[in-house]
């Protein structure tokens, strides 16, 4: 394994907890934009609430990690994307403002239609961020990112494919927030919001499970590389995203306990790695290899360092911060 | 030129587009990161008086400014990652060329800023359940962590001003790079100190701002003192520092930026005995209705009237950076509000010397209520200074500004949205922190439950609300 697969693993490993954590925090943004009117949704909102004010920011920070690694480690790769999917990544970065100002606001704003403005603004921004997001991976598995940059600006997204990882980013992400926020509300005690997001957790996973079986017919006839791929050397991956999904399935229709984090978390993260071994060994398929558009190796071996100190350092203080929030040791009011 | 021409028309519309966009939006995220670099530490000397002495009053401020700190860090972390964005968006051809060197402190950066965001969160919700002295550990890592952050943003900052530590191939990219040279370049030195302590001053200044306002309206209490006391102090202990680090900054410059000293001191001819020109508007005859002291800059450069000072006769006219008159002026802003700064420190510091009060006079209370807009003014000039005297460099003497700007549509649009987002953000951002010390002052629970926007969305804290002075009735819990 040469330096610069090292450190696209290292660039993967930030994109997998990104999904696992931001997909799970869109996915409560999503949940609270579908929870209805004022009254109805005012115990999802504040389960939903509760889950994300104390990690919605951490949960963030590995988007800037993935972006840091791709223009140091990867730049020509980032030099093409941001140039040809410069439309969707903007609708994107405008999201992220508007959707953690809004969360930011509406605990503290004054009246109560300053708050919905709020709230509805971070809500309708935690669809659209992942959505977009979801066009740009498509567009990079569709091929329709030139090795040199420039590409169209929109024809290079606005086809099924990207569409449609657009929808599967919302829809896994829904998914994952459900899953979570059904711990959550066991742990708080409240066996009707365990109910309530045990059934939209299944919603997701069937609205998932479909998009997944539609997206394999366009991969084929958009991404033929990765296609193939995914079903060769990805498919012990596939397989295993399959069963741990329709393993917690069966747990949430038991109402079941455990281990359904770990089972919705393993089908998630087995897409995500799916999704890599299908591409290799192209950043951009199938016009730039990984190799070339490494950075060189001293700048390679900096991001290394500072992996090796992230796993030191971060992820202990993730640990952490996840673990004093699961023992409600964390709080949205002081 | 024309004293106030921003960019001169012969520019492409996406770089004057872009341009504004950036600076923009850097002044916008500069006062928010200065918080997330500052504020923690002023918190927290809130919080050890307040544990140390058993000081509510102390205590209920470190509980406030946090709350407050749980706004503006979001707003700062948000605003931060559109600049993420806009690294690759706006100068894509900078990031492919240079984004393997540059990179590298951002890299490092990454991981402060990680850090910094996780406790932060354990800090500012870990108030009712963590033990006090936990809690007050678990914040000192955001001070740590806010100053490495800001020293790996400011170093990458640094080496567009004074770029080494990498090897270029016949096709300019970059095909080696010493990642310590990039880190440390030779504008590391006086750029970071600069910037942190400014971040220092900002929140100071400004924090007590807040509460000169609140006693000029006559709420003496000891919050409001104590509010006055503890950021105001730590400003005043970093303004003089400021003030050398500042003046050891300019002679760098004038070393290894001579254009852009010649710009920012208005110098028209190179020469000995030069002239420090206050203020006034640069024309290519000299300075107009400025004041002159005779032979002070060649002083300053070289503490010698005999000092040579480049002038911008000397530069080739595409690498003179545009605007002279506002980076002049901004310069002396800066360095003006600085002074005053100084002096309001200077006044503090006697009175207190000599009767352990703050002094009693109004004007006093009025020039702290001001300092805070001050200071923030005095950053945004530094800026302008540091960035556009750059021009028209990206990377000084490698690339230009204009090589590296984004041939994309739609910048004029997303500049005129971000300008529409970024007012909105303002505006809230000040309502919110006032409503919130209105809700404060009245001693009522605070709106925010479990629930966010429901019909009746207020949760009793369980506490009894603040009397009068600030303090809080004997068996009212807090951390």
């Amino acid at each position: 394994m040469s330096l610069a697969d090292v450190a696209a693993v290292i660039l993967w490993a930030g994109v997998t907890f990104y999904a696992l954590f931001g997909g799970a925090d869109f996915g409560g943004g999503f949940w609270d934009l579908v929870a209805g009117g004022a009254e109805r949704g005012e115990r999802p909102r504040a389960t939903i609430q509760r889950s994300l004010t104390p990690v919605w920011e951490a949960n963030h920070v590995w988007l800037i990690f993935c972006l840091v690694v791709l223009w140091t480690a990867f730049p020509s790769a980032f030099y093409a994307v941001m140039t040809t999917l410069y439309v969707p990544l903007t609708v994107a970065a405008f999201g992220i403002i508007l959707r953690g100002s809004g969360f930011a606001f509406r605990k503290s704003i004054e009246g109560l239609s300053g708050r919905r403005a709020a709230g509805a603004t971070f809500a309708i921004s935690s669809l659209l961020t992942p959505f977009f997001m979801g066009t740009v991976v498509g567009a990079i598995a569709a091929g329709n990112v030139p090795a040199d940059g420039n590409g169209d600006a929109f024809s290079s997204w606005l086809q099924p494919l990207p569409l449609l990882v657009g929808a599967l980013f919302v829809v896994g992400g829904a998914y994952l927030a459900a899953i979570f926020l059904v711990g959550d509300a066991r742990r708080a005690g409240d066996p009707e919001m365990e109910r309530y997001f045990a059934r939209r957790a299944l919603g997701a996973a069937v609205v998932a499970g479909a998009l997944a079986i539609v997206g394999l017919f366009v991969l084929d006839s958009e991404a033929g590389y990765v296609h193939d791929r995914l079903l060769d050397e990805g498919l012990p991956l596939v397989v295993l995203s399959l069963l741990c999904g329709a393993a917690a399935i069966v747990v949430l229709l038991r109402g079941g306990r455990r281990p359904l984090r770990p089972l919705a978390g393993a089908a998630f993260v087995a897409v995500i790695w799916g999704w890599a071994v299908a591409q290799f060994p192209y950043l951009l398929p199938t016009g730039l290899r990984i190799d070339q558009a490494a950075a060189p190796d001293a700048t390679l071996t900096v991001v290394l360092v500072v992996f090796g100190i992230a796993a030191v350092l971060v992820l202990p203080s993730l640990a952490l911060l996840y673990t004093l929030a699961q023992k409600d040791l964390l709080e949205s009011e002081h | 030129m024309p004293p106030f021409d921003l960019l001169p028309l012969a520019e492409s519309s996406n770089l004057l587009a872009a341009r504004n966009q950036m600076a923009w939006t850097l002044g916008f995220h500069i006062v928010f990161s200065c918080l997330g670099v500052a504020l923690p530490a002023t918190i927290l000397v809130a919080n050890y008086l307040g544990l140390k002495r058993d000081d509510e009053a102390a205590m209920e401020l470190a509980r406030r400014w946090s709350r407050a700190m749980a706004v503006t860090f979001a707003v700062g972390a948000v605003s931060g990652t559109l600049l993420s964005f806009e690294f690759g968006l706006l100068w894509p051809e900078f990031m492919d060329r240079f984004g393997a060197a540059f990179g590298v402190a951002f890299a490092i950066e990454g991981i402060f800023f990680f850090l910094e965001a996780i406790f932060l969160a354990v800090y500012i919700y870990g108030w009712k359940r963590l033990k006090p002295w936990a809690h007050f550990w678990a914040g000192v890592p955001m001070v740590v962590t806010g100053i490495g952050g800001a020293f790996a943003v400011v170093a990458a900052n640094s080496w567009m001003n004074q770029p080494q530590g990498f090897t270029l191939n016949a096709a300019g990219k970059v095909v080696d790079v010493e990642p310590l040279k990039v880190l440390i370049n030779p504008a590391t030195g006086y750029e970071v100190p600069h910037m942190i302590l400014a971040a220092y001053m900002v929140v100071g200044f400004l924090v007590a701002s807040i509460y000169a306002v609140g006693m000029l309206k006559g709420r003496r209490d000891r919050l409001h003192r104590l509010g006055l006391l503890i950021p105001l102090t730590i400003a005043c202990i970093a303004t003089p520092v400021q003030l050398f680090v500042g003046d050891t900054a300019a002679r760098e410059v004038a070393d290894h930026q001579p254009a852009k000293f010649a710009a920012m001191e208005c110098i028209q001819e190179t020469g000995d005995d030069q002239t420090e020109y206050l203020g006034g508007v640069c024309t290519d005859d000299g300075v107009k209705g400025a004041i002159g002291i005779p032979g002070l800059d060649s002083f300053l450069v070289g503490f010698s009237t005999d000092t040579e000072v480049t002038g911008l006769n000397d530069i080739p006219d595409d690498e003179e950076p545009p605007a002279h008159t506002m980076l002049h002026l901004s310069f002396d802003a800066m360095v003006g509000i600085g002074t005053a700064l100084l002096g309001l420190g200077l006044w503090f510091g006697f009175v207190w010397w000599r009767r352990r009060d703050i002094p009693r006079t109004p004007w006093f209370l009025r020039a702290v209520a001001v300092s805070g807009a001050g200071a923030i003014v005095a950053l945004w000039c530094g800026w302008i200074v540091t960035e556009v005297g750059r021009q028209p460099w990206i990377v000084q003497g490698y690339m230009r500004t204009s090589e590296a700007v984004t041939k994309a549509d739609g910048i004029w649009f997303t500049f005129a949205l971000v300008m529409a987002i970024y007012a909105a953000l303002t505006a809230i951002t000040i309502g919110v922190l006032r409503a919130m010390s209105k809700r404060w002052r009245e001693g009522g629970a605070e709106p925010e439950g479990g629930t966010p926007y429901a019909p009746q969305a207020t949760t009793p804290t369980g506490r009894k609300p603040l009397d009068v002075s600030g303090n809080r009735p004997v068996d009212g819990g807090g951390a």
